[in-house]
Protein backbone atom coordinates (compact mmCIF):
# COMPACT_ATOMS: atom_id res chain seq x y z
CA UNK A 1 0.00 0.00 0.00
CA UNK A 2 2.92 2.50 0.64
CA UNK A 3 4.46 0.83 -2.31
CA UNK A 4 1.61 2.37 -4.73
CA UNK A 5 2.26 6.41 -3.54
CA UNK A 6 5.37 7.75 -6.37
CA UNK A 7 8.50 8.57 -4.76
CA UNK A 8 8.74 12.26 -4.37
CA UNK A 9 12.29 14.52 -3.99
CA UNK A 10 12.68 14.79 -0.46
CA UNK A 11 10.73 17.94 0.87
CA UNK A 12 11.76 21.72 1.09
CA UNK A 13 12.47 23.39 4.79
CA UNK A 14 9.70 25.06 4.12
CA UNK A 15 7.08 22.30 3.80
CA UNK A 16 8.60 20.96 6.71
CA UNK A 17 7.89 23.28 8.53
CA UNK A 18 4.36 24.35 7.27
CA UNK A 19 3.59 20.40 7.70
CA UNK A 20 4.71 20.50 11.08
CA UNK A 21 2.79 23.10 11.90
CA UNK A 22 -0.86 22.15 10.32
CA UNK A 23 -0.24 18.68 12.59
CA UNK A 24 0.47 20.58 15.58
CA UNK A 25 -2.34 23.26 15.56
CA UNK A 26 -4.33 22.42 18.01
CA UNK A 27 -1.24 22.11 20.74
CA UNK A 28 0.14 25.43 19.47
CA UNK A 29 -3.23 27.24 19.69
CA UNK A 30 -4.04 25.42 23.59
CA UNK A 31 -0.02 26.94 24.12
CA UNK A 32 -0.78 30.83 23.36
CA UNK A 33 -4.22 31.18 24.69
CA UNK A 34 -2.40 29.58 27.91
CA UNK A 35 0.08 31.65 28.28
CA UNK A 36 -2.10 34.68 27.54
CA UNK A 37 -4.20 33.54 30.34
CA UNK A 38 -1.85 33.59 32.87
CA UNK A 39 -0.66 36.66 32.03
CA UNK A 40 -3.97 37.96 32.21
CA UNK A 41 -4.22 36.62 35.83
CA UNK A 42 -0.97 37.87 36.96
CA UNK A 43 -2.19 41.60 35.64
CA UNK A 44 -5.52 41.00 37.67
CA UNK A 45 -3.51 39.93 40.62
CA UNK A 46 -1.37 43.33 39.79
CA UNK A 47 -4.08 45.28 39.49
CA UNK A 48 -5.66 44.11 42.67
CA UNK A 49 -3.00 44.60 45.12
CA UNK A 50 -1.50 47.58 43.35
CA UNK A 51 -5.22 49.74 44.05
CA UNK A 52 -5.71 47.82 47.43
CA UNK A 53 -9.15 47.01 46.49
CA UNK A 54 -11.63 46.29 49.20
CA UNK A 55 -14.72 44.56 47.74
CA UNK A 56 -15.98 42.23 50.59
CA UNK A 57 -12.68 40.65 49.86
CA UNK A 58 -9.89 42.27 50.93
CA UNK A 59 -6.82 42.92 49.34
CA UNK A 60 -5.30 45.35 51.36
CA UNK A 61 -2.46 43.11 52.60
CA UNK A 62 -2.36 40.83 49.99
CA UNK A 63 1.21 41.12 48.29
CA UNK A 64 1.38 42.32 44.67
CA UNK A 65 3.16 40.06 41.83
CA UNK A 66 6.13 42.39 42.24
CA UNK A 67 6.51 41.77 45.88
CA UNK A 68 6.20 37.76 45.43
CA UNK A 69 8.84 38.32 42.77
CA UNK A 70 11.32 40.40 45.12
CA UNK A 71 11.23 38.06 47.83
CA UNK A 72 11.93 34.96 45.46
CA UNK A 73 14.96 35.81 44.03
CA UNK A 74 16.09 36.71 47.78
CA UNK A 75 14.85 33.00 48.75
CA UNK A 76 16.34 30.99 46.35
CA UNK A 77 20.00 32.29 47.96
CA UNK A 78 18.42 31.62 51.27
CA UNK A 79 19.69 28.41 52.23
CA UNK A 80 16.92 28.09 55.06
CA UNK A 81 14.01 28.17 52.25
CA UNK A 82 15.56 25.62 49.99
CA UNK A 83 15.75 23.22 53.14
CA UNK A 84 11.95 23.74 53.37
CA UNK A 85 11.49 22.29 50.02
CA UNK A 86 14.17 20.05 50.38
CA UNK A 87 12.44 18.70 53.48
CA UNK A 88 9.15 18.62 52.12
CA UNK A 89 10.11 16.92 49.25
CA UNK A 90 12.32 14.05 51.51
CA UNK A 91 8.99 13.87 53.12
CA UNK A 92 6.61 13.32 50.27
CA UNK A 93 9.00 10.88 48.74
CA UNK A 94 9.09 8.81 51.83
CA UNK A 95 5.29 8.56 52.84
CA UNK A 96 4.60 8.28 48.91
CA UNK A 97 6.94 5.65 48.35
CA UNK A 98 5.79 3.71 51.09
CA UNK A 99 2.31 4.23 50.47
CA UNK A 100 2.99 2.71 46.49
CA UNK A 101 5.37 0.15 48.03
CA UNK A 102 2.22 -1.34 50.21
CA UNK A 103 -0.28 -0.10 48.78
CA UNK A 104 0.07 -1.46 45.04
CA UNK A 105 0.76 -5.25 46.09
CA UNK A 106 -1.83 -5.30 48.68
CA UNK A 107 -4.08 -4.01 45.93
CA UNK A 108 -3.17 -6.88 43.70
CA UNK A 109 -3.08 -9.52 46.26
CA UNK A 110 -6.62 -8.23 47.52
CA UNK A 111 -8.14 -8.22 43.94
CA UNK A 112 -6.82 -11.99 43.32
CA UNK A 113 -7.69 -13.62 46.75
CA UNK A 114 -10.92 -13.51 47.97
CA UNK A 115 -9.72 -14.23 51.45
CA UNK A 116 -7.50 -11.47 51.79
CA UNK A 117 -9.91 -9.05 50.22
CA UNK A 118 -12.52 -10.66 52.77
CA UNK A 119 -10.17 -9.80 55.96
CA UNK A 120 -8.47 -6.29 54.96
CA UNK A 121 -11.28 -4.66 53.00
CA UNK A 122 -13.88 -3.76 55.99
CA UNK A 123 -10.84 -2.38 58.53
CA UNK A 124 -9.47 -0.30 55.10
CA UNK A 125 -13.54 1.15 54.26
CA UNK A 126 -13.54 1.86 58.56
CA UNK A 127 -10.47 4.25 58.29
CA UNK A 128 -10.73 5.41 54.52
CA UNK A 129 -12.88 7.86 55.10
CA UNK A 130 -10.64 9.81 58.06
CA UNK A 131 -9.25 12.55 56.72
CA UNK A 132 -5.15 12.22 57.02
CA UNK A 133 -5.63 16.12 59.09
CA UNK A 134 -7.30 13.84 61.13
CA UNK A 135 -5.07 11.93 62.11
CA UNK A 136 -2.66 14.09 63.45
CA UNK A 137 -2.79 13.60 67.00
CA UNK A 138 -2.91 10.44 67.09
CA UNK A 139 0.13 10.67 64.78
CA UNK A 140 2.15 12.50 67.65
CA UNK A 141 1.30 10.02 69.85
CA UNK A 142 1.69 6.57 67.97
CA UNK A 143 5.23 7.83 66.03
CA UNK A 144 8.37 9.40 68.67
CA UNK A 145 9.38 11.69 66.17
CA UNK A 146 7.70 14.72 64.90
CA UNK A 147 9.24 14.36 61.35
CA UNK A 148 8.32 10.29 61.89
CA UNK A 149 4.55 11.21 62.52
CA UNK A 150 4.53 14.00 59.56
CA UNK A 151 5.71 11.39 57.35
CA UNK A 152 2.97 8.80 58.79
CA UNK A 153 0.21 11.62 57.38
CA UNK A 154 1.77 11.98 53.96
CA UNK A 155 1.98 7.95 53.83
CA UNK A 156 -1.88 7.35 55.12
CA UNK A 157 -2.99 10.32 52.68
CA UNK A 158 -1.47 8.34 49.38
CA UNK A 159 -1.92 5.13 50.83
CA UNK A 160 -5.75 5.07 50.69
CA UNK A 161 -6.35 6.13 47.06
CA UNK A 162 -3.31 4.05 45.69
CA UNK A 163 -5.17 1.03 47.28
CA UNK A 164 -8.60 1.64 46.01
CA UNK A 165 -7.77 2.34 42.43
CA UNK A 166 -5.59 -0.69 42.35
CA UNK A 167 -8.50 -2.69 43.62
CA UNK A 168 -11.08 -1.12 41.39
CA UNK A 169 -8.16 -2.34 38.01
CA UNK A 170 -7.65 -5.58 39.47
CA UNK A 171 -11.99 -6.02 39.26
CA UNK A 172 -11.94 -5.09 35.68
CA UNK A 173 -9.23 -7.33 34.43
CA UNK A 174 -10.63 -9.03 31.37
CA UNK A 175 -11.76 -12.57 31.99
CA UNK A 176 -10.88 -13.70 28.56
CA UNK A 177 -7.09 -12.46 28.90
CA UNK A 178 -7.26 -14.49 31.74
CA UNK A 179 -8.17 -17.66 30.08
CA UNK A 180 -5.99 -16.67 26.71
CA UNK A 181 -3.07 -16.66 29.03
CA UNK A 182 -4.24 -20.00 30.88
CA UNK A 183 -4.49 -21.64 27.21
CA UNK A 184 -0.82 -20.79 26.35
CA UNK A 185 0.21 -22.49 29.22
CA UNK A 186 0.44 -19.80 31.89
CA UNK A 187 0.27 -21.04 35.55
CA UNK A 188 -1.39 -18.69 38.39
CA UNK A 189 2.18 -16.65 38.94
CA UNK A 190 2.20 -15.68 35.27
CA UNK A 191 -0.80 -14.96 35.19
CA UNK A 192 -0.46 -12.24 37.85
CA UNK A 193 2.69 -11.40 36.43
CA UNK A 194 1.64 -11.07 32.38
CA UNK A 195 -2.14 -10.32 32.99
CA UNK A 196 -3.36 -9.08 36.22
CA UNK A 197 -0.41 -6.64 36.85
CA UNK A 198 -0.37 -4.63 33.27
CA UNK A 199 -3.89 -5.04 33.31
CA UNK A 200 -4.51 -2.89 36.09
CA UNK A 201 -1.63 -0.06 35.48
CA UNK A 202 -3.72 2.34 34.02
CA UNK A 203 -5.46 2.12 37.28
CA UNK A 204 -2.59 1.92 39.28
CA UNK A 205 -1.18 5.00 37.81
CA UNK A 206 -4.53 6.71 38.30
CA UNK A 207 -4.16 5.62 42.15
CA UNK A 208 -0.51 7.33 42.32
CA UNK A 209 -1.32 10.07 40.34
CA UNK A 210 -4.14 10.94 43.01
CA UNK A 211 -2.65 9.23 45.78
CA UNK A 212 0.55 12.44 44.90
CA UNK A 213 -2.41 14.94 45.37
CA UNK A 214 -3.74 13.89 48.55
CA UNK A 215 -0.08 13.53 49.74
CA UNK A 216 0.73 16.87 49.36
CA UNK A 217 -2.43 18.17 51.12
CA UNK A 218 -1.64 15.97 54.14
CA UNK A 219 1.86 16.82 54.20
CA UNK A 220 0.94 20.84 54.20
CA UNK A 221 -1.70 20.46 56.71
CA UNK A 222 0.83 18.43 58.76
CA UNK A 223 3.54 20.61 58.66
CA UNK A 224 1.18 23.74 59.35
CA UNK A 225 0.29 21.95 62.50
CA UNK A 226 3.44 20.37 63.49
CA UNK A 227 6.01 20.63 61.63
CA UNK A 228 9.80 22.78 62.55
CA UNK A 229 10.38 22.64 58.55
CA UNK A 230 8.96 22.08 55.15
CA UNK A 231 7.51 24.20 53.05
CA UNK A 232 4.05 24.58 54.83
CA UNK A 233 5.71 25.37 58.03
CA UNK A 234 7.36 28.42 55.98
CA UNK A 235 4.02 29.40 54.87
CA UNK A 236 2.07 29.33 58.44
CA UNK A 237 5.35 30.75 59.35
CA UNK A 238 5.39 33.54 57.25
CA UNK A 239 2.00 34.61 58.39
CA UNK A 240 3.03 34.62 62.25
CA UNK A 241 5.94 36.90 61.11
CA UNK A 242 4.00 39.60 58.93
CA UNK A 243 6.05 38.55 55.40
CA UNK A 244 2.85 38.33 53.92
CA UNK A 245 5.30 38.08 50.38
CA UNK A 246 6.41 35.02 51.60
CA UNK A 247 3.05 33.66 52.27
CA UNK A 248 2.32 33.76 48.65
CA UNK A 249 6.07 32.41 47.74
CA UNK A 250 5.15 29.64 49.87
CA UNK A 251 1.84 29.06 48.39
CA UNK A 252 3.43 29.24 44.73
CA UNK A 253 5.87 26.95 45.22
CA UNK A 254 3.24 24.21 46.88
CA UNK A 255 1.66 24.49 43.71
CA UNK A 256 4.69 24.25 41.46
CA UNK A 257 6.11 21.14 43.97
CA UNK A 258 2.63 19.47 43.47
CA UNK A 259 2.46 20.14 39.59
CA UNK A 260 6.04 18.70 38.87
CA UNK A 261 5.51 15.62 41.26
CA UNK A 262 2.36 14.79 39.36
CA UNK A 263 3.87 15.52 36.27
CA UNK A 264 6.66 12.79 36.99
CA UNK A 265 3.92 10.17 37.79
CA UNK A 266 2.43 10.49 34.73
CA UNK A 267 6.08 10.60 32.75
CA UNK A 268 6.66 7.48 34.82
CA UNK A 269 3.24 6.17 33.10
CA UNK A 270 4.09 6.70 29.59
CA UNK A 271 7.43 4.89 29.92
CA UNK A 272 5.48 1.92 31.66
CA UNK A 273 2.86 1.62 29.98
CA UNK A 274 3.86 2.66 25.88
CA UNK A 275 1.22 1.31 24.58
CA UNK A 276 -1.14 3.79 25.85
CA UNK A 277 0.67 5.96 23.68
CA UNK A 278 -1.30 7.61 20.93
CA UNK B 1 -9.42 -46.17 23.47
CA UNK B 2 -7.24 -49.07 22.56
CA UNK B 3 -7.38 -47.64 19.25
CA UNK B 4 -6.40 -44.27 20.00
CA UNK B 5 -3.37 -45.86 21.81
CA UNK B 6 -2.09 -48.12 19.60
CA UNK B 7 -2.04 -45.56 16.46
CA UNK B 8 -0.57 -43.19 18.81
CA UNK B 9 -2.83 -40.55 16.76
CA UNK B 10 -2.44 -36.46 18.12
CA UNK B 11 -5.23 -34.64 18.33
CA UNK B 12 -8.21 -36.77 18.96
CA UNK B 13 -10.85 -34.98 20.88
CA UNK B 14 -13.79 -36.80 22.41
CA UNK B 15 -16.57 -35.87 24.22
CA UNK B 16 -19.03 -38.77 25.39
CA UNK B 17 -22.14 -39.01 27.12
CA UNK B 18 -21.62 -35.22 27.97
CA UNK B 19 -23.95 -32.74 29.81
CA UNK B 20 -23.13 -29.07 32.00
CA UNK B 21 -25.80 -27.33 33.92
CA UNK B 22 -25.47 -23.76 35.43
CA UNK B 23 -26.36 -23.12 38.84
CA UNK B 24 -28.35 -20.06 39.04
CA UNK B 25 -31.06 -19.07 41.56
CA UNK B 26 -34.11 -20.63 40.00
CA UNK B 27 -32.09 -23.78 40.18
CA UNK B 28 -29.50 -25.58 37.50
CA UNK B 29 -29.93 -24.39 34.00
CA UNK B 30 -28.96 -27.15 31.61
CA UNK B 31 -26.73 -25.74 28.54
CA UNK B 32 -26.27 -28.90 26.88
CA UNK B 33 -27.15 -32.64 27.77
CA UNK B 34 -26.62 -35.91 26.26
CA UNK B 35 -23.85 -34.99 23.59
CA UNK B 36 -21.51 -37.01 21.89
CA UNK B 37 -18.88 -35.81 19.41
CA UNK B 38 -15.89 -36.52 18.56
CA UNK B 39 -12.71 -34.75 15.84
CA UNK B 40 -10.04 -37.32 14.65
CA UNK B 41 -6.62 -36.40 14.44
CA UNK B 42 -6.34 -33.47 11.41
CA UNK B 43 -9.87 -33.13 10.94
CA UNK B 44 -11.48 -29.86 10.77
CA UNK B 45 -14.98 -29.94 12.35
CA UNK B 46 -17.43 -27.31 13.10
CA UNK B 47 -20.56 -26.86 15.19
CA UNK B 48 -23.29 -25.17 14.35
CA UNK B 49 -26.76 -24.15 16.14
CA UNK B 50 -29.21 -21.71 17.13
CA UNK B 51 -27.97 -19.00 19.67
CA UNK B 52 -27.78 -19.62 22.71
CA UNK B 53 -27.65 -23.74 22.56
CA UNK B 54 -24.43 -24.46 24.11
CA UNK B 55 -21.76 -24.08 21.55
CA UNK B 56 -19.29 -22.20 23.30
CA UNK B 57 -20.34 -24.09 26.68
CA UNK B 58 -19.40 -27.40 25.05
CA UNK B 59 -16.12 -25.97 23.37
CA UNK B 60 -15.41 -24.11 26.84
CA UNK B 61 -15.79 -27.85 28.26
CA UNK B 62 -13.39 -29.32 25.79
CA UNK B 63 -10.67 -26.08 26.55
CA UNK B 64 -10.93 -27.15 30.04
CA UNK B 65 -12.40 -23.90 31.34
CA UNK B 66 -15.64 -25.59 32.50
CA UNK B 67 -16.13 -29.35 34.36
CA UNK B 68 -19.15 -31.24 32.88
CA UNK B 69 -22.03 -32.27 34.99
CA UNK B 70 -21.83 -35.76 33.78
CA UNK B 71 -19.79 -37.18 30.93
CA UNK B 72 -16.24 -36.49 29.96
CA UNK B 73 -13.78 -35.37 27.55
CA UNK B 74 -10.90 -36.74 26.49
CA UNK B 75 -8.23 -35.94 24.18
CA UNK B 76 -5.87 -38.83 23.23
CA UNK B 77 -7.39 -40.89 25.88
CA UNK B 78 -6.26 -38.38 28.50
CA UNK B 79 -9.03 -37.09 30.60
CA UNK B 80 -9.13 -32.75 30.47
CA UNK B 81 -9.01 -31.37 33.70
CA UNK B 82 -8.35 -27.67 33.07
CA UNK B 83 -6.99 -25.42 30.56
CA UNK B 84 -3.55 -26.53 28.84
CA UNK B 85 -0.94 -25.17 26.05
CA UNK B 86 -2.11 -28.39 24.09
CA UNK B 87 -5.74 -27.21 23.34
CA UNK B 88 -4.97 -23.75 21.58
CA UNK B 89 -8.45 -21.75 21.77
CA UNK B 90 -9.14 -18.38 19.62
CA UNK B 91 -12.16 -16.55 20.92
CA UNK B 92 -14.40 -14.40 19.48
CA UNK B 93 -13.24 -11.39 21.44
CA UNK B 94 -9.76 -10.97 19.98
CA UNK B 95 -8.34 -11.49 23.23
CA UNK B 96 -4.79 -10.08 22.65
CA UNK B 97 -3.22 -8.76 25.25
CA UNK B 98 -3.13 -5.31 24.80
CA UNK B 99 0.24 -4.29 26.95
CA UNK B 100 2.44 -6.36 24.48
CA UNK B 101 2.90 -6.45 20.67
CA UNK B 102 2.01 -8.00 18.19
CA UNK B 103 5.20 -10.27 18.18
CA UNK B 104 5.29 -10.84 22.35
CA UNK B 105 1.94 -11.99 21.53
CA UNK B 106 3.26 -14.69 19.58
CA UNK B 107 5.84 -15.48 21.97
CA UNK B 108 3.75 -15.83 25.23
CA UNK B 109 3.25 -19.29 24.95
CA UNK B 110 6.58 -19.84 24.16
CA UNK B 111 7.71 -17.94 26.79
CA UNK B 112 5.45 -19.79 29.52
CA UNK B 113 6.86 -22.90 28.09
CA UNK B 114 10.46 -21.26 29.06
CA UNK B 115 11.94 -20.70 25.63
CA UNK B 116 14.84 -18.69 25.61
CA UNK B 117 14.18 -15.10 24.30
CA UNK B 118 16.48 -15.05 21.29
CA UNK B 119 15.09 -18.62 20.30
CA UNK B 120 11.18 -17.56 20.35
CA UNK B 121 11.63 -14.14 18.82
CA UNK B 122 12.63 -16.14 16.00
CA UNK B 123 10.12 -18.49 15.94
CA UNK B 124 7.54 -16.23 16.58
CA UNK B 125 9.16 -14.26 13.34
CA UNK B 126 8.82 -17.05 11.02
CA UNK B 127 4.92 -17.62 12.24
CA UNK B 128 4.09 -14.36 11.40
CA UNK B 129 5.86 -14.16 8.25
CA UNK B 130 3.72 -17.11 7.50
CA UNK B 131 0.61 -15.03 8.18
CA UNK B 132 2.05 -12.12 6.21
CA UNK B 133 2.38 -10.09 9.53
CA UNK B 134 6.02 -9.49 9.84
CA UNK B 135 5.62 -6.01 9.12
CA UNK B 136 3.59 -5.36 12.46
CA UNK B 137 5.62 -7.29 14.94
CA UNK B 138 6.45 -4.17 16.72
CA UNK B 139 2.79 -2.76 16.54
CA UNK B 140 0.38 -3.08 19.86
CA UNK B 141 -2.65 -4.71 18.90
CA UNK B 142 -4.65 -1.54 18.98
CA UNK B 143 -3.60 -0.26 15.66
CA UNK B 144 -4.39 -3.41 14.05
CA UNK B 145 -7.76 -3.85 12.21
CA UNK B 146 -9.83 -6.91 13.24
CA UNK B 147 -9.06 -9.13 10.54
CA UNK B 148 -5.34 -8.92 11.99
CA UNK B 149 -6.23 -9.07 15.64
CA UNK B 150 -7.58 -12.11 14.58
CA UNK B 151 -4.67 -13.62 12.45
CA UNK B 152 -2.41 -12.65 15.35
CA UNK B 153 -4.99 -14.34 18.05
CA UNK B 154 -4.58 -17.54 15.56
CA UNK B 155 -0.70 -17.19 15.34
CA UNK B 156 -0.42 -17.20 18.49
CA UNK B 157 -2.82 -20.26 19.35
CA UNK B 158 -0.56 -22.25 17.05
CA UNK B 159 2.50 -20.85 18.44
CA UNK B 160 2.82 -23.10 21.17
CA UNK B 161 2.61 -26.28 18.57
CA UNK B 162 -0.88 -27.52 20.04
CA UNK B 163 -2.60 -30.88 19.67
CA UNK B 164 -5.64 -29.36 18.94
CA UNK B 165 -7.20 -26.03 18.03
CA UNK B 166 -10.58 -24.44 19.29
CA UNK B 167 -12.22 -21.56 17.70
CA UNK B 168 -14.94 -19.78 19.64
CA UNK B 169 -17.03 -17.35 16.28
CA UNK B 170 -13.88 -16.54 15.80
CA UNK B 171 -15.06 -14.45 12.80
CA UNK B 172 -17.88 -13.44 14.17
CA UNK B 173 -17.27 -9.71 15.39
CA UNK B 174 -15.42 -8.98 11.40
CA UNK B 175 -17.20 -7.54 8.57
CA UNK B 176 -18.53 -9.70 5.68
CA UNK B 177 -15.53 -9.40 3.28
CA UNK B 178 -12.72 -9.77 5.84
CA UNK B 179 -14.68 -12.64 7.27
CA UNK B 180 -14.16 -13.81 3.80
CA UNK B 181 -10.86 -13.58 3.37
CA UNK B 182 -10.19 -14.94 6.73
CA UNK B 183 -11.87 -18.23 6.43
CA UNK B 184 -9.81 -18.61 2.78
CA UNK B 185 -6.44 -17.92 5.17
CA UNK B 186 -7.78 -20.17 7.91
CA UNK B 187 -8.47 -23.16 5.25
CA UNK B 188 -4.95 -22.52 3.97
CA UNK B 189 -3.56 -22.69 7.00
CA UNK B 190 -5.03 -26.01 8.22
CA UNK B 191 -4.24 -27.31 4.72
CA UNK B 192 -0.61 -27.11 5.65
CA UNK B 193 -0.79 -27.98 9.68
CA UNK B 194 -3.29 -30.40 9.30
CA UNK B 195 -4.22 -29.90 12.91
CA UNK B 196 -7.56 -30.84 14.43
CA UNK B 197 -9.59 -28.04 14.87
CA UNK B 198 -13.30 -27.73 16.31
CA UNK B 199 -14.75 -24.79 14.86
CA UNK B 200 -17.81 -22.98 16.27
CA UNK B 201 -19.97 -20.56 14.66
CA UNK B 202 -23.68 -19.87 13.33
CA UNK B 203 -22.58 -18.90 9.94
CA UNK B 204 -23.63 -22.27 8.25
CA UNK B 205 -21.64 -21.27 4.70
CA UNK B 206 -18.77 -20.55 6.93
CA UNK B 207 -19.27 -24.02 8.97
CA UNK B 208 -19.42 -25.57 5.12
CA UNK B 209 -16.40 -23.73 3.39
CA UNK B 210 -14.18 -25.01 6.07
CA UNK B 211 -14.93 -28.19 7.48
CA UNK B 212 -14.55 -31.68 7.37
CA UNK B 213 -18.19 -32.71 9.39
CA UNK B 214 -20.60 -30.40 10.99
CA UNK B 215 -21.93 -31.33 13.87
CA UNK B 216 -25.80 -29.41 14.13
CA UNK B 217 -26.95 -28.60 17.72
CA UNK B 218 -30.95 -28.45 18.49
CA UNK B 219 -32.05 -25.59 20.84
CA UNK B 220 -31.54 -25.58 24.29
CA UNK B 221 -30.80 -27.98 25.85
CA UNK B 222 -27.96 -28.37 23.43
CA UNK B 223 -27.85 -31.91 22.23
CA UNK B 224 -26.34 -33.16 18.52
CA UNK B 225 -29.51 -32.81 16.17
CA UNK B 226 -27.03 -33.88 13.06
CA UNK B 227 -23.95 -34.77 12.05
CA UNK B 228 -23.25 -34.35 8.02
CA UNK B 229 -20.20 -34.80 6.31
CA UNK B 230 -18.86 -32.58 3.95
CA UNK B 231 -17.88 -34.50 0.77
CA UNK B 232 -16.55 -31.34 -0.88
CA UNK B 233 -12.49 -31.80 -2.36
CA UNK B 234 -9.95 -29.74 -1.09
CA UNK B 235 -7.78 -27.42 -0.87
CA UNK B 236 -10.85 -25.34 -0.55
CA UNK B 237 -11.56 -22.02 -2.72
CA UNK B 238 -14.19 -19.50 -2.33
CA UNK B 239 -15.34 -20.17 -5.83
CA UNK B 240 -16.90 -23.47 -4.49
CA UNK B 241 -19.60 -21.57 -2.38
CA UNK B 242 -21.42 -21.58 -5.70
CA UNK B 243 -20.66 -25.48 -6.64
CA UNK B 244 -24.69 -26.93 -6.81
CA UNK B 245 -22.65 -29.33 -3.89
CA UNK B 246 -22.11 -27.01 -2.02
CA UNK B 247 -25.77 -25.36 -2.17
CA UNK B 248 -27.06 -28.63 -1.48
CA UNK B 249 -25.53 -29.41 1.56
CA UNK B 250 -26.57 -25.61 2.67
CA UNK B 251 -30.53 -26.09 1.91
CA UNK B 252 -30.09 -29.22 3.96
CA UNK B 253 -28.43 -27.39 7.06
CA UNK B 254 -30.50 -24.14 6.61
CA UNK B 255 -33.35 -25.87 6.97
CA UNK B 256 -32.10 -28.17 10.25
CA UNK B 257 -30.69 -24.81 11.95
CA UNK B 258 -34.01 -23.19 11.07
CA UNK B 259 -36.17 -25.90 13.19
CA UNK B 260 -34.20 -25.26 16.25
CA UNK B 261 -34.12 -21.67 15.77
CA UNK B 262 -38.07 -21.08 15.51
CA UNK B 263 -37.96 -23.43 18.95
CA UNK B 264 -35.59 -21.35 20.72
CA UNK B 265 -37.18 -18.41 19.69
CA UNK B 266 -40.93 -20.05 20.92
CA UNK B 267 -41.02 -18.33 23.91
CA UNK B 268 -40.11 -14.89 22.11
CA UNK B 269 -42.64 -15.23 19.68
CA UNK B 270 -45.53 -16.18 21.84
CA UNK B 271 -44.34 -13.88 24.59
CA UNK B 272 -44.87 -10.55 21.52
CA UNK B 273 -48.24 -12.07 21.32
CA UNK B 274 -47.98 -13.56 17.55
CA UNK B 275 -50.38 -16.50 19.14
CA UNK B 276 -53.35 -14.57 19.26
CA UNK B 277 -52.27 -14.49 15.18
CA UNK B 278 -53.08 -18.20 15.09
CA UNK B 279 -49.68 -18.91 14.21
CA UNK B 280 -49.04 -22.66 15.25
CA UNK B 281 -46.18 -22.29 17.28
CA UNK B 282 -44.97 -26.07 17.26
CA UNK B 283 -41.33 -26.77 15.86
CA UNK B 284 -41.74 -27.15 11.59
CA UNK B 285 -45.28 -25.92 11.09
CA UNK B 286 -44.33 -22.44 12.38
CA UNK B 287 -40.90 -23.21 9.99
CA UNK B 288 -43.46 -23.59 6.72
CA UNK B 289 -45.23 -20.43 7.62
CA UNK B 290 -42.08 -18.64 7.55
N1 LIG C 1 -22.74 -18.66 33.61
C1 LIG C 1 -23.98 -19.01 33.21
N2 LIG C 1 -24.98 -19.15 34.11
C2 LIG C 1 -26.22 -19.51 33.71
N3 LIG C 1 -26.56 -19.75 32.45
C3 LIG C 1 -25.62 -19.62 31.50
C4 LIG C 1 -24.29 -19.25 31.82
N4 LIG C 1 -23.57 -19.20 30.69
C5 LIG C 1 -24.42 -19.52 29.71
N5 LIG C 1 -25.65 -19.78 30.19
C6 LIG C 1 -26.80 -20.21 29.40
O1 LIG C 1 -26.49 -21.44 28.78
C7 LIG C 1 -26.95 -21.44 27.44
C8 LIG C 1 -25.83 -21.80 26.52
O2 LIG C 1 -24.89 -20.75 26.50
P1 LIG C 1 -23.72 -20.71 25.44
O3 LIG C 1 -22.98 -19.44 25.66
O4 LIG C 1 -22.97 -21.98 25.50
O5 LIG C 1 -24.52 -20.63 24.07
P2 LIG C 1 -24.00 -20.39 22.60
O6 LIG C 1 -24.56 -21.46 21.76
O7 LIG C 1 -22.54 -20.20 22.60
O8 LIG C 1 -24.72 -19.03 22.24
P3 LIG C 1 -24.25 -17.87 21.25
O9 LIG C 1 -24.59 -18.31 19.88
O10 LIG C 1 -25.09 -16.72 21.68
O11 LIG C 1 -22.79 -17.65 21.47
C9 LIG C 1 -27.51 -20.07 27.16
O12 LIG C 1 -28.91 -20.18 27.12
C10 LIG C 1 -27.08 -19.22 28.29
O13 LIG C 1 -28.11 -18.34 28.66
MG1 LIG D 1 -21.19 -18.55 22.15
Amino acid sequence: MPASTTPASPPSFGTLVLRWYRINRDGLRATAIGIVSLLAFLLVWHLLTTYRVVFFVRFTNVPSPLAVYASFTKAIHDPKFLLHIALSCRRIFIGFSLAAIVGVPLGLIMGRFKLVHEIIFPVAEVLRPIPAIAWVPMAIMLWPTNEQSIVYITFLGSFFPILVNTLHGMSLVDPVLVRAAQCLGARERSIFREVYFPASLPHIFTGLTVGMGVAWVSLIAAEMISGQYGIGYFTWEAYSLVQYADIALGMIAIGVLGLGSSMLIRGAGQLVMPWRLK
Amino acid sequence: MNEILTKAPQGHIAVRNFSLSYDSIEGPVEAVTDTQIHVKPGEFVSIVGPSGCGKSTLLNAVAGFLKPTTGIVTVDGEKVNGPSAERGMVFQQYSLFPWKTVRENVEFGLKMRGMPRSQRERAARTLLGLAGLEAFEKHYPDKLSGGMKQRVGIVRALATGPKVLLLDEPFGALDAQTRVIMQQILTNMWQRLKISVLFVTHDIDEAIFLSDRVYCMTARPGSIKAEIPIPLERPRQQSMMMSSEFLALRRGLMSLIREESIKAMGGEISDMGLQGLNIELHGASLADVI
